[in-house]
């Protein structure tokens, strides 16, 4: 633990340049999730199709694939260079947290009895109203926590970006244990806190909104 | 799909079919139009040459073959299959200790096994393999299996508890009550329907335990993105594209031949399952955290 202490500075900016990443990359791969799963479920036959593939094919890919694939691939397939390092990471991360946070909800909506949606139209609601103060209410119950631990296991997934010429938690890890082999085992478990502290608070979260929404149904 | 459009719409009259098919025509052109100009632009910078030919004409002395036998037999069976292979049978009976020991009737048992599960799923899989490189001195392959072994043997253990949990009450009462002991209710009665309800989780797991596996690349574990990574480093800028799709498809079509188990599995199950286990309420969030990881 004296390493970590004494590099603390090193160690709280690798925790923010984690956190910042497990952030933006959340924030983007919300919004794409949500449209990719409206794109799920909308009467328009293209966007389905393109929706289930792109979330099949990413979903079945490693995210280090993905990184290496921003890295060595798409500047010649597209032409353009993402820089290495955090915008890097945090476009592979959007990209593939999308797909599960796209499965959340999608699982999530189908969870909702056909009765709920039939009744409001059938009291002249329309599709809006329908979705907005019948479906997605019910829906949300189901969804929070499974995505709750969706986003667990992404701000996990920030760690691959250490491969990637990104100095984040893990990589600090690294870089210390490499400087004062007298410590690994210290450098680790603080490091290791560092994720619980993120991630504990979650994942008890989770485990008591899943024992209230199953209290509820 | 289908029946999910009956929830949200009505069935559409004639004003929504119009609308659909012009919604319809518009994002085919879109998508297509988008799938036209990537191949323009792509073909613009050459990357429809001769580079493919690698994957079976192969180059620089090496023949089409030869780079597919170093793709799936050292990369995919000899690496990435060989972690997964050694790593899922330790798996499976650390997490069946580790299920007992949280339901065993001692807290001393029982904290120390809650917190293990708590822990390991809450720190990422690297950290655990650089621990092994670097604080045990473990060789790649070693670590990458302490990493897969330990994050996944708290998962497992959590499908298994939520297994349980499912079970209706009599099952475990009426064990008891005919004299069996708590351990073995636990290993005759509850873990065998458990395993049953939960083998779809289970399964989708092995899919996430395969995915980490390429979390080896970084520590220089010679797997299957380490054996792409190498061959295009020898056959030149050119091959990149054509050897890390060639990987991407490796990886989904083994990833999706498991899924496609999974659901094989899960159909079989539905119709012999014993009526009052209700599998899928159980426990919304396990199956989107199997496999978001």
């Amino acid at each position: 633990m004296g390493a970590l202490i004494e590099n603390f500075d090193l160690l709280w900016r690798a925790f923010v340049t984690t956190l910042w990443i497990a952030f933006a990359a959340g924030v983007l791969s919300f919004i794409w999730g949500v449209l990719l799963a409206a794109f799920r479920v909308s009467p328009v036959g293209p966007l389905r199709v393109f929706s289930s593939a792109y979330v099949n094919i990413i979903r079945n890919t490693p995210l280090t694939l993905l990184f290496l694939f921003m890295l060595n691939a798409i500047p010649q397939l597209l032409g353009l260079v993402v820089p290495l390092g955090i915008p890097m990471a945090i476009l592979s991360m959007s990209l593939y947290t999308a797909t599960f946070v796209c499965e959340a909800i999608r699982s999530g909506i189908n969870s909702v009895g056909v009765g709920q949606a039939e009744a409001a139209r059938a009291v002249g609601l329309t599709f809006v109203q329908t979705l907005t103060n019948v479906v997605l209410p019910q829906a949300f119950r189901s969804v929070i926590p499974p995505l709750i631990n969706v986003y667990i296991a992404h701000i996990k997934n920030t760690s691959v970006a250490a491969g990637f010429a990104t100095t984040e938690l893990v990589a600090i890890a690294n870089r210390l244990s490499n400087g004062n082999p007298g410590d690994v085992v210290g450098i680790f478990a603080g490091v290791g806190i560092a994720y619980l502290i993120m991630t504990l608070p979650l994942s008890i979260a989770a485990e008591n909104l899943e024992s209230k929404v199953a209290v509820a149904r | 799909m289908s029946e999910k459009q009956q929830v949200l719409y009505d069935i559409p009259g004639p004003k929504a079919i119009r609308r659909d098919l012009w919604l319809n025509i518009i994002f085919t052109v879109v998508i297509v139009g988008a799938i036209v100009w990537f191949v323009i632009d792509a073909a613009s910078r050459g990357l429809f040459n001769d580079r493919w030919q690698v994957l079976w004409a192969g180059d620089k002395g090496f023949s089409g073959l030869e780079v597919w036998e170093r793709l799936l037999w050292d990369g995919l069976i000899l690496g990435t299959m060989k972690a997964v292979v050694i790593a899922v049978p330790v798996v499976a009976v650390f997490a069946l200790a580790l299920t007992i020991a949280r339901q065993a009737p001692t807290r001393w048992v029982r904290y120390p096994a809650y917190g293990f599960t708590h822990v390991f799923r809450g720190i990422p899989v690297l950290l655990i393999i650089y621990f092994g490189v670097l604080a045990l001195d473990l060789e790649p392959l070693w670590a990458v299996v302490l990493g897969l072994v330990v994050y996944n043997t708290a998962v497992v253990a959590e499908i298994l508890r939520a297994g349980i949990a499912a079970l209706p009450s009599g099952q475990r009462e009426a064990g008891l009550s005919i004299g069996l002991t708590p351990l073995q209710t636990m290993m005759r009665i509850q873990l065998p329907q458990a395993i049953r309800i939960m083998l779809p989780a289970l399964i989708s797991q092995i899919v996430v335990l395969l995915k980490d596996t390429s979390l080896g690349f970084i520590i220089g574990y010679v797997e299957l993105l380490t054996v792409t990574k190498n061959l295009y480093n020898f056959f030149g800028n050119s091959s990149v594209v054509p050897l890390v799709l060639a990987a991407a498809v490796i990886y989904i079509g083994v990833n999706m031949a498991v899924s496609r188990l999974a659901t094989w599995l899960e159909g079989r199950m539905r119709k012999t399952l014993p009526s009052g286990t209700a599998p899928k309420d159980t426990a919304p969030g396990l199956e989107a955290q199997a496999q978001a990881n």
